[in-house]
């Protein structure tokens, strides 16, 4: 039994990471560490407006005067700020601009091999994909056929330059500058990320989506995400990212913003791969990331579904503040640990309008040395009346040496509301894989099964093309070698 | 097709099998018997290859290999099947998913190309209808919520559409009402092929009215202490185990 035990550890901890090369693109960084100077030259070569300067320092002093958050379940090693690249850009090649068609072929290399094709006539039929490395956006697909319906959809720098009024009434109005130290860094540095408007009664013909790309060494990524569905429209939008394999850590700190008004509508899908850390827990990806969507209209819906299996740390809580009256925020979530991997994940619920509704799904699965918490606030305020959450947290325990912790926050302050909470730990049973085995399935795939079992309600959720991959993602992150 | 030979076998230092030999060939159905707690399950468990009981001594060949240097997964795909006395849930993983993978995965072991979904659809179809089990029960996940008897009969079903060579049924009769049995049972005998064997492991001798077996054996303490035609089942029924233990101990052998 005990061999057993050691077997599936051994398997499950030795899954390799597939998107871990370096491509060999000519860089253009500016040097390491942080300071107003160093806030001003990015703020110039991305050739922005004072306002946004302005706004950039403003968070900067701010950060100052911060310190790293210690109250999630985590063991965060000293990050020295100074230490790092905060704007590194593939370099532009000679007389092109970076989104012209004529776009790098070592760029379109590595993104295919992430199987993300940049060229339209390629790629998944019904996908719009913004594709950024490092601290810009390289190509952005289908931008003229979204147009024809009114939708913007960009990098967030284009959107800068092109709606300059548009990203200045959003920006900052859901995740302020001021709200913890990491959004406080982000709005000092953030660099590219996507910027999409849905203009009032549209529904967005295809998904949207995202591909992060950290590819530069001693680089932090700092993403910023801006999304607007007007009223009564509609989107689904899906972000990816993967980095390759170094022995340091990398810091990405991101910010999405979700504005919904009456009767809209977002779905926001995330599939997270960053570098995890190798077996024994050097490297990878450090995740702290703020994201949070503000229902504000009637009868409004934001969806999260995340599928995190990547980061040595993640420090991550997409939430919804249901302002609106009837309005429905859900979180459906699958965060997969494994090695030495560290997540403290979930979501915060806040109902303000009446009868608001929320759900909450979360599945973690632990593997190897890794811990993996769950941690989400349900609120609801005097006036949210008739308010309901119901929330859901289960953990999967593959071997004895990792760990899973629940930390639910119910905070009701109205009589009328109902708020449930249910939770569950299990381990992966010798017997589950012995009856796979006996039916000629091998140890790995009877985890794979099993662990996709597990998780298939929140797989569901995924839009079709992505469910796949998830589904083939969660089965790596946990493969290995049968000994 | 199975030889074993002077199997022992230990769990905590404990010996459970005390020098098992049994020989079952193509085509024969062999019923195991024996009181509670006399190493029936273990051996099914040894068999199957579950990493329950030590094994201290003896050797088990099947198809002309060692089938003890095996893992549990080479031996199905060699056509072993185990049906669970308490057959195990799996949540959240379709009947339809599992299958597919266990027979896929034996193809491949054949090299054979794994089947398309609509020969797969078809060939279930029909297992289905040859077993007798309700249509919906392989559209939930494996065994999650059935019943007793929905869980026995979907074990036959798995036997079914893995065709086994040798298939050891491990107390299927547990549990079933008579209707439930003769389901079970007719599901067997139809399954049932001139080169197939079949071990059938039971406490009672009312599955046996149903699959007659050629072959009835008695383990008693580890032991194969008596081995007999079908009206060996019958005689048990009539005189208990007692009588066996008894005669044992009587003549000296325990």
């Amino acid at each position: 039994m005990e061999n057993d035990q050691d077997k599936i550890i051994n398997n499950v901890t030795s899954g390799e990471y597939k998107y871990g090369f370096h491509s060999d693109i000519e860089i253009d960084s500016i040097p390491k560490g942080l300071n107003e100077d160093v806030i001003r030259n990015i703020s110039l070569r991305k050739e922005e407006p004072e306002w946004l300067l302005e706004y950039r320092l403003e968070a900067f002093r701010h950060w100052q005067t911060m310190t790293i958050p210690q109250w999630a379940n985590l063991k965060i090693p000293d990050i020295d700020f100074q230490d790092i690249i905060y704007y590194a850009a593939p370099k532009k090649k000679q007389g092109g601009s970076q989104h012209a068609n004529s776009i790098d072929p070592e760029l379109k290399k590595t993104f295919e091999k992430l199987g993300i094709p940049l060229e339209e006539q390629n790629h998944l039929a019904g996908v719009a994909v913004d594709a950024v490395m490092d601290s810009v956006s390289v190509k952005t697909t289908f931008k003229e056929i979204l147009a024809e319906e009114g939708i913007i959809f960009s990098s967030f720098s284009d959107a800068v330059k092109e709606y300059p009024d548009l990203v200045r009434r959003y920006l900052g109005t859901v995740v302020p500058h001021t709200d913890n130290f990491f959004a406080a860094l982000n709005s000092a540095v953030f660099s590219d990320g996507s910027f999409c408007y849905i203009p009032k009664g549209v529904r967005c013909p295809m998904e949207l989506s995202t591909y992060f790309r950290i590819n530069a060494a001693n680089t932090g990524q700092f993403e910023r995400t801006l999304l607007i569905a007007d009223e009564e429209s509609y989107v689904s939008y899906l972000e990816g990212c993967t980095a390759p394999m170094r022995d340091e850590n990398q810091l990405h700190a991101a910010i999405v913003e979700i504005i919904v008004e009456n009767n809209a509508e977002v779905k926001y899908s995330t599939v997270q791969n960053w570098y995890p850390g190798d077996k024994e827990g050097k490297g990878g990806i450090f995740n702290f990331v703020t994201k949070r969507g503000l229902c504000r209209g009637e009868n409004s819906k934001i969806s999260w579904t995340q599928v995190e299996t990547g980061s040595s740390i993640t420090w991550k809580y997409p939430s919804c503040i249901l302002k609106g009256d009837n309005s429905t925020g859900e979180f459906y979530s699958v965060a997969v640990t494994n090695n030495y991997q560290q997540a403290d994940t979930g979501t915060k619920m806040i109902h303000i309008g009446r009868n608001t509704k929320s759900t909450i799904v979360s599945k973690g699965i632990s593997a190897g040395h890794a811990q993996n918490s769950y941690r989400g606030l349900v609120r609801v305020l005097k006036k949210a009346s008739g308010s309901r959450n119901f929330s859901q947290c289960d953990s999967l325990l593959l071997g004895d040496k990792c760990g899973a912790h629940t930390f639910p926050y119910i905070e009701v302050d109205n009589q009328t509301s109902i708020v449930e909470h249910e939770a569950t730990t299990s381990k992966i049973g010798e017997d589950q894989i012995f009856y796979c085995n006996q039916r000629g399935i091998s140890t790995e795939d009877a985890i794979g099964l099993i662990v996709n079992g597990y998780a298939r309600e929140i797989l569901n959720k995924l839009p079709m093309e992505f469910a796949v991959e998830a589904q083939k993602l969660l089965q790596i992150s946990l493969e290995g070698s049968v000994g | 097709m199975l030889i074993i030979s002077n199997l022992k076998a230990a769990i905590n230092e404990k010996n459970i099998l005390k020098g098992v030999s049994l020989e079952v060939k193509a085509g024969e159905i062999h019923a195991i018997m024996g009181p509670n707690g006399s190493g029936k399950s273990t051996l099914a468990a040894v068999i199957a290859g579950r990493d329950l009981a030590r094994i201290t001594e003896g050797t088990v060949t099947f198809m002309g290999k060692n089938l003890l240097e095996m893992t549990p997964e080479e031996r199905a795909r060699q056509g072993l099947f185990l049906g669970f006395q308490y057959p195990i849930e799996i949540p959240g993983v379709s009947m339809m998913n599992f299958m597919k993978t266990a027979v896929n995965e034996q193809r491949k072991y054949k090299g054979l190309d794994p089947l398309s979904a609509s020969d797969f659809l078809k060939i279930m179809r029909e297992k289905k209808e040859l077993v007798g089990i309700d249509s919906k029960l392989t559209n939930r996940s494996v065994n999650e919520g059935f019943s007793g008897g929905e869980k026995k009969k979907n074990e036959i079903f798995q036997m079914a559409m893995l065709e086994p060579k040798l298939a050891i049924l491990d107390e299927t009769d547990s549990g079933l009402d008579i209707d439930a049995l003769r389901i079970v049972a007719n599901g067997v005998n139809k399954l049932k092929t001139p080169d197939s064997s079949v071990i059938v492991i039971t406490h009672y001798q009312r599955l046996l009215d149903f699959i007659i077996p050629d072959v009835v054996h008695v383990l008693y303490d580890g032991r194969i202490v008596r081995t007999a035609g079908k009206e060996l089942a019958l005689e048990l029924e009539d005189k208990g185990y007692d009588w066996i233990r008894k005669e044992i101990e009587t003549s000296g052998l325990s």
